[in-house]
């Protein structure tokens, strides 16, 4: 399932990096608990339950994951192109207008297709969000970073904006009439939230994952994320394929915001995300950036957002802690040398220097051409960093009697 | 068109240009600050919010503002060594960690807000910072109702960012910390200890880039919101990269921003307002185009966003 990206050994080891991350990120929350006087054991356990106590929670965290799934998927192909995709939570909510007012529009048509055409248009105004920062970034530089940012708050006053003087259902609330029931997504397991958007998106993460591994478009995904110039002198369309990037994340992430549209909400409502555009990106980072491990991370994420709500209502303690949470976990995550997955782009420019840090002997003398010349690297590489000149001499020495 | 025109030119239009202009130029010259010493800095936004915070934070204890400063330049400061720790120490991605730390800021600055006063929102109200009225200032026709009575903050920025630029281009110290932005490998070479100076730089400029979140929550207001920095820090990116790593185009590139700010407050105190959402978009959409229009011009320290092997001040660490 995985083998794509890497060997199994190496697989675990990133598991492994993931595991430690969120551990540590759990465990500095428990230290701000504590500092601030709250009881680490009533507060963990009370979202423990929110989480997986009952089958409500448990659909609760699925539920939450869902779009999660969404995001996460769309800041991961977006890494993999070397891209930084922070724009998701505004692509989801044009996206989640645009699939509203399709769905209003078409009252008399048949499920399937009424369904179709609303995911169409939620996934064409989040590829739209997208567009525009990946062109900007191809044809100016523009950093990716600040221009989705910026277009978040445009995305948010926009359909603010939209709904107040166009679309907006009668009452105090700034939303939109509910959507027809022919267009509302189908329940996939009765009686709870959980809808066939689930399986949207792990068809979604089953075909980005094969274009990804697969599909010459993928291979050019993986080229321009590693080196663009390289790219670019092997014959890739940089601008154009870096702008279709961006689309293609802004897609993936609008259909977050469509099928919370058409399967849970039934109708826009402004501000509705908690920040799952945020979320996704380190659902992206814990799943290092491959598709099949957002489905695990989102997971997780959905966990931490339905027991917070269950650690606000019984244990009192604002839920607002697990976005610090989540801070830490992409810190945490991004610390050990994700990098040299994430952004394969900084490798390729400074080969030698980033090498040496990252790894162990093995991985320098799997580089270089033989194991001399690696020990050799190795040592250059501690003599650089011991104290001085003769301390380094000295190390070099040891190690040569040692061998 | 002509309404808006005529409100871009009113003289109280352009003070409160200028008042808005102190966070966001303050966060601006931040960045250049430790971008010129090679380290991208995403998590000036993280950076106003906790300075805006602690600032808030200890004038309601204490009662003192400028004690309130002064715990906002130690929180930045803090934040600053947090971002070298990541992204220098344990090399994580510059950009991807200071993303982690505006995220992981904004929601300690909401859970905290929410712990310490309760509800949601906003903190209750505190001692804000004086207005500083310049004597000789305040009495010259025009100048005097622009640059006569403002908040400390105000002034403190308007000097700092001619005083950076005589540190950074003008000084041995300055020297240096452009050389490790420019050629790491040389300034190690020469003897400069590369990650000392750049957690140096980085804490430097956490203190500053809070200075301005001071001003946002002391200065303009006398209270904390959530997520008052509102883009802020990455609009102050943007000023940085416009103002091509220069402290007094960064200053000038935020006072353009603050503009675009100010016109729309004024617009929607008008008779006839044009719709509160489209024109609260400017500030965004601007700095958008803005930033499109000056990487191609622009040229960033050569060895920005590059890890350099620890040297012997950053493994006491």
């Amino acid at each position: 399932m995985l083998e794509g990206t890497g060997t199994s050994r190496a697989w675990l080891r990133e598991l492994a990096v993931a595991l430690v991350a969120i551990a540590l990120a759990l465990l500095a929350g428990a230290l701000l608990l504590a500092l601030a006087g709250y009881s680490v054991r009533d507060a963990y356990w009370s979202l423990f339950q929110g989480a997986f106590g009952n089958i409500y929670s448990l659909a609760d965290t699925f539920l939450n994951a869902i779009p999660l799934m969404f995001t996460g998927l769309a800041v991961a192909f977006a890494f993999r192109g070397g891209l930084f995709n922070i724009g998701t939570e505004g692509q989801l909510y044009v996206a989640a207008l645009a699939t509203a007012i399709t769905a209003l529009a078409v009252p008399s048509w048949p499920p399937v297709l009424a369904i179709a055409a609303a995911l169409a248009a939620g996934a064409a105004a989040g590829a739209a969000w997208g567009f525009v920062p990946g062109l900007l970034k191809a044809r100016t530089g523009a950093h990716e970073v600040i221009t989705t940012i910026m277009l978040n708050y445009v995305a948010i006053l926009l359909t603010t904006h939209l709904v107040k003087t166009r679309f907006k259902a009668p009452g105090p609330v700034d939303q939109t009439a509910l959507i027809p029931a022919a267009a509302r997504l189908p329940e996939l397991v009765p009686t709870t939230r959980l809808t066939w958007a689930i399986v949207i998106a792990v068809v979604l993460i089953a075909l980005v994952d094969w274009i990804l591994r697969r599909s010459a478009w993928g291979l050019d995904v993986e080229l321009i994320g590693q080196n663009p110039s390289a790219a670019a002198y092997a014959g890739v369309p940089v601008t154009s394929r870096t702008a279709c990037i961006m689309a293609a994340s802004g897609a993936i992430a609008g259909l977050a915001g469509s099928t919370i549209v058409l399967g849970v909400l039934h109708r826009f409502i402004t501000n509705f995300s908690p920040g799952y555009g945020f979320t996704g990106i380190a659902v992206a980072l814990v799943a290092r950036t491959r598709p099949w491990g957002v489905v695990p991370a989102a997971l997780l994420f959905g966990a931490l957002q339905a027991g917070g709500l269950s650690m606000q209502l019984f244990a009192r303690i604002p839920a607002d802690l697990l976005t610090a949470v989540q801070g830490l976990v992409i810190l945490f995550v991004a610390a050990p040398g994700l990098v040299a997955i994430v952004r394969r782009r900084r490798r390729a420019r400074t080969p030698a220097a980033h090498e040496a840090h990252e790894a162990n002997e093995t991985c320098v003398a799997h580089e270089t051409r033989d194991a001399h010349e690696a020990r050799d690297a190795h040592e250059t590489r501690e003599a650089h960093e011991t104290r001085n000149a003769h301390e380094a001499h000295e190390t070099v020495r040891k190690r040569g009697a040692n061998r | 068109m002509s309404d808006a025109w005529e409100v871009i030119f009113q003289i109280n239009t352009l003070t409160a240009a200028l008042r808005l202009a102190t966070p966001i130029a303050l966060a601006a010259m931040a960045g250049t600050l430790s971008e010129r010493a090679g380290v991208i800095n995403i998590g000036l936004e993280g950076k106003l919010l906790a300075g805006a915070f602690a600032a808030v934070y200890v004038t309601y204890v204490t009662g003192a503002p400028w004690l309130g400063v002064l715990a906002a330049m130690a929180a930045g400061m803090l934040v600053g060594l947090l971002l070298g720790l990541f992204a220098i120490r344990l090399r994580a991605d510059h950009v991807v960690a200071g993303v982690g730390i505006n995220i992981l800021l904004l929601g300690l600055t909401t859970w905290l807000l929410q712990v310490v006063w309760g509800g949601r929102g906003t903190s209750p109200a505190v001692t804000s910072l004086p207005r500083w009225s310049i004597p000789v200032l305040r009495d010259i026709p025009v100048v005097g109702e622009l640059l006569g009575s403002h908040s400390p903050l105000v002034y403190f920025t308007l000097l700092a960012a001619p005083a950076l630029w005589l540190v950074l281009f003008r000084t041995p110290a300055g020297l240096r910390v452009r050389l490790i932005g420019e050629h790491p490998e040389a300034a190690d070479t020469v003897g400069i200890a590369v990650n000392r100076t750049q957690y140096l730089t980085l804490m430097a400029a956490g203190a500053l880039a809070a200075l301005g979140g001071a001003q946002l929550s002391l200065g303009d207001l006398a209270w904390f919101s959530q997520n008052m920095s509102a883009g802020r820090g990455y609009m102050a990116l943007a000023a940085n990269v416009f103002g091509q790593w220069n402290p007094v185009g960064s200053l000038l590139a935020a006072l353009l921003f603050a503009l675009t700010d100010a016109v729309q407050m004024r617009i929607q105190t008008l008779p006839n307002p044009w719709p509160a959402e489209l024109v609260q978009m400017l500030p965004y959409l601007l700095t958008i185009l803005v930033l499109s229009g000056a990487v191609r011009r622009s040229r960033p320290p050569a060895a920005l966003g590059r890890h350099y092997p620890p040297d012997h001040g950053a493994g006491a660490l």
